[in-house]
């Protein structure tokens, strides 16, 4: 049976007066990988960041209800840095450090304080591995990372977020600026890393969400409307609002 | 590969025709021995595996109903789940009609009538239509689609020659039983299995080239 990485019940979210999120519920199934879909504003990457508090750097966001990783509450949590090593984060556009590739994904563990050249390389290369850019870039590793390409730029930090040996990998439309073939590699890479870790993706890309997904939840205004099994989402939606969105008759 | 898993459920799908293709013979093999050794046990099993049949149609359907969905499959691939699901239709069928000789053989075991021995090469040509066919979709060979098509000819003349000779049986003894009706019957539905396997042939044209075979009538 599978198994809850994270449990949410009721959560409202609030930036100032303004509700991004409104008593959701949901389960998000360990190593799985489960999409967060909605147009534009409807609070899915705003829930996205909540999963690793990266809203506590948002001025006057408030947050009620639960929200638990493994069963511990994530708002009570004392040691943020050690919920985001556990939970790490790939956002939309690459951004690799101005620094060499072999330094960007040793980064992490170096922060966590491994110091010993022969444990970091052995980091690094396992990471470039499970980020399918190892041979790409075993023979350029003290070159700068900004010579990459925006897809390898992207593995790269989908290795930097996996240096630290998390749990769970968040990803926000980590494929929305690369090109069909640098996004066909995020997406197999996606595909064999969710034997490992929970992966949580949100996307403006319907037909990656089918692709890729097991689970689909679909947000709007705040809401989540409607979440299942990908192939139940995509093939009879409870919910007409989510069938509008996925057949593009919305609004 | 690019997309493995993508490509890992083409194969499967593949394999799953394969199997399908594999119960269809196994069926129509089963129903000759029935009509050839008069048993009617051995009738009876034949619409076991024509449920097999059924069933495998059913997963195959959805198999390439999430094929569809998921991977939203475009040129050759999506000619490929097409035709699978067009491929698996006269399958079905083939298994209907094997079902129904298999009825049809009950009838013979009752009035211990001789099957006309052209009966049983037209289930073998039949037969090896239907893995032709299928073995031409795996490995995306027309020319031995087009070999499918073109034996249907021999079915056809087959059941042609064998009404005549009913006919002409039935004119010498209008007091007969009727049964030379159920030979005729199940002539009639051996040519239909041949016309499901040139439907078959047809789609794997479709799916190497991307057009229908033109009539040729």
């Amino acid at each position: 049976m599978e198994k809850d990485k994270f449990t949410i019940k009721d959560l409202n979210l609030f930036y100032g007066d303004f509700q991004a999120l409104k008593k959701i519920s949901m389960h998000i199934p360990e190593k799985e990988i489960t999409a967060f879909i909605g147009p534009s504003g409807c609070g899915k990457s705003t829930l996205l960041k909540s999963l690793n508090r990266m809203n506590d750097l948002v001025e006057g966001c408030k947050i009620t209800g639960t929200l638990l990783l493994d069963g511990e509450p994530i708002n009570q949590m004392k040691n943020v840095n050690l919920l985001r090593k556990r939970v790490g984060m790939v956002f939309q556009k690459p951004n690799p450090f101005p620094m060499s590739i072999y330094d960007n994904v040793a980064y992490g563990p170096r922060t966590h304080g491994i110091r010993k050249k022969s444990e970091l390389d052995a980091i690094v290369e396992d990471s470039l591995k499970k980020a399918a850019i190892w041979d790409e870039t075993k023979d350029r590793l003290k070159k700068s990372a900004l010579g990459m390409s925006g897809g390898q730029q992207q593995r790269l930090c989908i290795a930097r977020a996996l240096a630290v040996q998390p749990e769970v990998l968040l990803m926000d439309e980590p494929t929305s600026a690369l090109d069909p073939i640098s996004t066909t590699k995020i997406e197999d890479l996606a595909l064999e890393l969710k034997n490992q870790y929970t992966i949580v993706m949100v996307t403006h890309n319907m037909q990656q969400a089918a692709r890729i997904s097991d689970k689909t939840a679909f947000f709007l205004l705040g809401e989540m409307v409607e979440m299942n099994d990908t192939e139940t989402i995509f093939s009879k939606p409870q919910d007409k609002r989510t069938d509008d969105y996925i057949t593009g008759r919305f609004g | 590969m690019a997309r493995q898993a993508y490509q890992e459920q083409l194969l499967k799908l593949n394999g799953e025709l394969i199997e399908m293709g594999d119960l269809c013979e196994e069926a129509m093999s089963l129903v000759m021995k029935a009509l050839r050794e008069k048993d009617e046990e051995i009738a009876v099993s034949v619409h076991k595996i024509e449920q097999k049949i059924d069933q495998k149609e059913r997963d195959i359907e959805t198999m390439c109903m999430t094929l569809l969905l998921r991977q939203q499959p475009v040129s050759g691939d999506l000619r490929s789940i097409s035709s699978a699901l067009r491929m698996i239709a006269d399958m079905e069928r083939i298994g209907d009609q094997t079902a129904d000789i298999a009825d049809v053989s009950r009838h013979l075991t009752d009035f211990q009538l001789e099957v006309h021995p052209k009966i049983f090469h037209m289930g073998k040509i039949a037969s090896k239509m239907v893995n032709d066919s299928v073995n031409a979709f795996v490995r995306k060979d027309d020319k031995l689609a087009a070999e499918v098509i073109a034996t249907d000819d021999q079915v056809d003349r087959l059941f042609e020659e064998i009404k005549m000779e009913l006919m002409e049986e039935i004119a010498k003894n209008p007091n007969s039983s009727g049964s030379e009706l159920d030979v005729l019957m199940i002539a009639k539905y051996m040519e239909r299995i041949g016309d499901h396997a040139v439907n078959l042939g047809e789609w794997v044209h479709y799916y190497v080239y991307g057009e229908k075979v033109e009539d040729k009538d």
